[in-house]
């Protein structure tokens, strides 16, 4: 660190929020900013404490970086958060199922189910997914670009200031700071500050795609540009409200009724598109080849997989409001386009498994690449499943249910932490020079541990959400239902205690990888039976 | 000419529906397009040029 600037902006900022803290118009608002200021404070003392004032005196070492090289210090820091906020977003979940199986466990008030479950899922989602996206583009677009990342330390304000964004959103829940839309629950202030963020990734993702010194611009970069457009798009139009004042944590939605519903689960539909889809597409159409070695299976499917889920998807949203408010054909059009969402998502899908094909003799002998199939499989699962519940009778009995839990569940953690972590497997021996992990008999484990965790939480939720839905609409000969609500939660029960222990199998396989990633970044590798085919095996000794 | 609620909806279900289906047909059949094949694989090349 020999640059001044970035400390005198934080400091700046320090004091302003300290003014803010001062002046806020609510006590949430005051809480807020001097969480802001600590932050803010802190950040300035240890970039001030990093600070070299003595001029560089060594020559031999060029002054400034090699332009020609990679930029990989700002994945390296990347690739630690994401391991990080992983393991903290599973455990916080793992809170949360505890605390609706044994509602004692509701701490109020700032640790209530009410504040834990958004913590839980932004932590998974923005923190863990989001980290595993933007160190994932980063190293992605400089490899098929073959450019060093475009805009210096600019890359560094992208992952610091997100890591800020992160930091307001979570204090902030449990502080009981929220605009209550699903997914999109952090207030304007911090709505703002993720926007400024954004931009900034956006204008580093774009400069170097320009500068590429590869003419053709690799698929997997279309699928992690169209992710970082959109949702900035998304995050843009539903994130417009008026704060009640400047110096408060209240703000209220340009939209009312339906149309803020409508807003929202465009919004929502999408970020579930294009930051859990897309954006983990791009991850896969690289890391897929690289790890089995070999070509995608069609590049021209991966195209036309591209194009469909751009035009598709962006329509799927209205599924989430059948039998609501929203008018009947907005709700059948979210219907038709989600079931026609199924072509490209299965064309992908095919389309990354049969990249192993003559190579699938690999599964067996590479945990990593085991890994990724795995997570290609449940890509496909939840996009069959998915659609199939946006089907209005379907709909009906699913909506509102542990159905929707199950699913977003083994998408979530089946294809997206799967592929992430295959990902990073794959990054961490190669970002910080290591021959190979410190173990693949660990990664075996958390194969296993994290495979089965999806298994029994995915079934637990079928079972409990089928039973809810069936139960809500059991009516008996005199038109009466048969059910109280209380009765459909008490009958919940075992399915949600039996839901914690899947949780936890997917947490120690998170923490298997943790430990086994350190690790590997400290040098260290573990003796131990390598994995061998059966056909090497059986070669007698010489 | 107004922009309600009445004529942007049926400007999109028309003109708008019209013009994004052309879009995309054009685009697949661009992809296939004779030639496109070689093409194609040299681009499925591009992550092994590097590490």
């Amino acid at each position: 660190m020999t640059s001044g600037i970035p400390i005198i902006f934080t400091a700046l900022a320090a004091f302003a929020a300290m003014l803010a803290a001062a002046f806020g118009q609510d006590s949430l608002f005051q809480a807020h900013m001097t969480v802001l200021c600590i932050a803010m404070a802190l950040a300035s003392i240890v970039m001030l404490r990093n600070l070299k004032f003595a001029p560089d005196w060594d020559k031999s070492k060029p002054a400034k970086a090699d332009p020609s090289e990679y930029m990989d210090d700002v994945i390296r820091a990347g690739v630690i958060a994401t391991t990080f906020w992983g393991v903290v977003g599973f455990l916080v979940g793992v809170v949360a199922a505890m605390q609706l199986a044994w509602p004692e466990l509701n701490f109020q008030p700032y640790f209530n189910f009410g504040r834990i479950r958004p913590l839980h899922t932004s932590a998974v989602i923005f923190a863990f997914g989001g980290n595993a996206l933007i160190a994932t583009s980063f190293y992605i677009v400089q490899r098929t670009c073959r450019a060093r990342l475009w805009g210096g330390g600019l890359g560094w304000f992208v992952f610091w200031g997100y890591q800020l964004f992160i930091v307001m959103a979570a204090t902030g829940y449990l502080l009981g700071i929220t605009q209550g839309k699903e997914y999109a629950e952090p207030e304007w202030y911090v709505d703002l500050w993720l926007t400024v963020v954004w931009v900034a990734f956006l204008i580093v993702f774009l400069g170097t795609l320009v500068k590429r010194k590869e003419p053709h611009i690799y698929v997997a970069n279309w699928f992690l540009l169209s992710f970082i457009i959109t949702v900035a798009m998304l995050h843009l139009v539903n994130g417009l409200t008026m704060p009640v004042s400047l110096l408060g944590s209240k703000s209220y939605s340009a939209f009312a009724g339906v149309q803020d519903a409508l807003t929202q689960w465009w919004y929502g539909h999408n970020a579930v598109g294009f930051f859990l889809t897309a954006g983990f597409l791009g991850m896969m159409y690289y890391f897929v080849p690289k790890q089995a070695n070999r070509p995608v299976y069609s590049y021209r499917l991966s195209i036309i997989h591209f194009w469909g889920l751009i035009f598709l998807y962006i329509w799927a949203g209205p599924h989430h409001l059948h039998y609501t408010a929203l008018p009947d054909w907005a709700q059948t059009l979210g219907m038709v386009f989600s079931i026609m969402l199924w072509m490209p998502s299965w064309g992908g899908m095919i389309n990354g498994l049969m990249t192993l094909q003559g190579a699938w003799d690999k599964v067996r002998t590479d945990p990593i690449l085991r890994m990724m199939v795995i997570s290609l499989a449940f890509y496909g699962m939840s996009t069959f499943e998915g659609p199939m519940m946006s089907i209005k009778t379907v709909n009906s009995l699913s909506h509102y249910t542990d159905w929707t839990i199950g699913h977003v569940h083994s998408g979530a953690l089946g294809w997206n932490g799967m592929i992430t972590f295959g990902a990073l497997y794959y990054l961490v021996p190669k970002l910080w020079g290591r021959n190979q992990l410190y173990s693949l008999r660990m990664v075996n484990w958390h194969f296993w541990l994290a495979t089965l965790g999806i298994v029994v939480y995915a079934a637990v939720m079928w079972v409990s959400g089928i039973t809810q839905g069936l139960m809500w609409r059991e009516y008996d000969s005199q038109g009466y239902l048969v059910y109280s609500f209380a009765e459909s939660i008490a009958a919940m029960h075992p399915y949600y205690v039996m839901r914690v222990f899947g949780g936890l199998l997917f947490l120690s396989g998170s923490i298997v990888m943790a430990y086994n990633l350190t690790m590997t970044i400290l040098g260290k590798s573990r003796d131990e039976q390598p994995f061998t085919s059966v056909a090497t095996a059986a070669t007698p000794a010489e | 000419m107004d922009f309600d609620y009445q004529a942007m909806r049926t400007f999109a279900d028309s003109w708008g529906l019209l013009y994004m289906f052309a879009i995309f047909v054009f685009v697949v059949f661009w992809t296939f397009r004779p030639g496109a094949k070689s093409l194609s694989d040299d681009a499925a090349q591009i992550p092994f040029k590097e590490d």
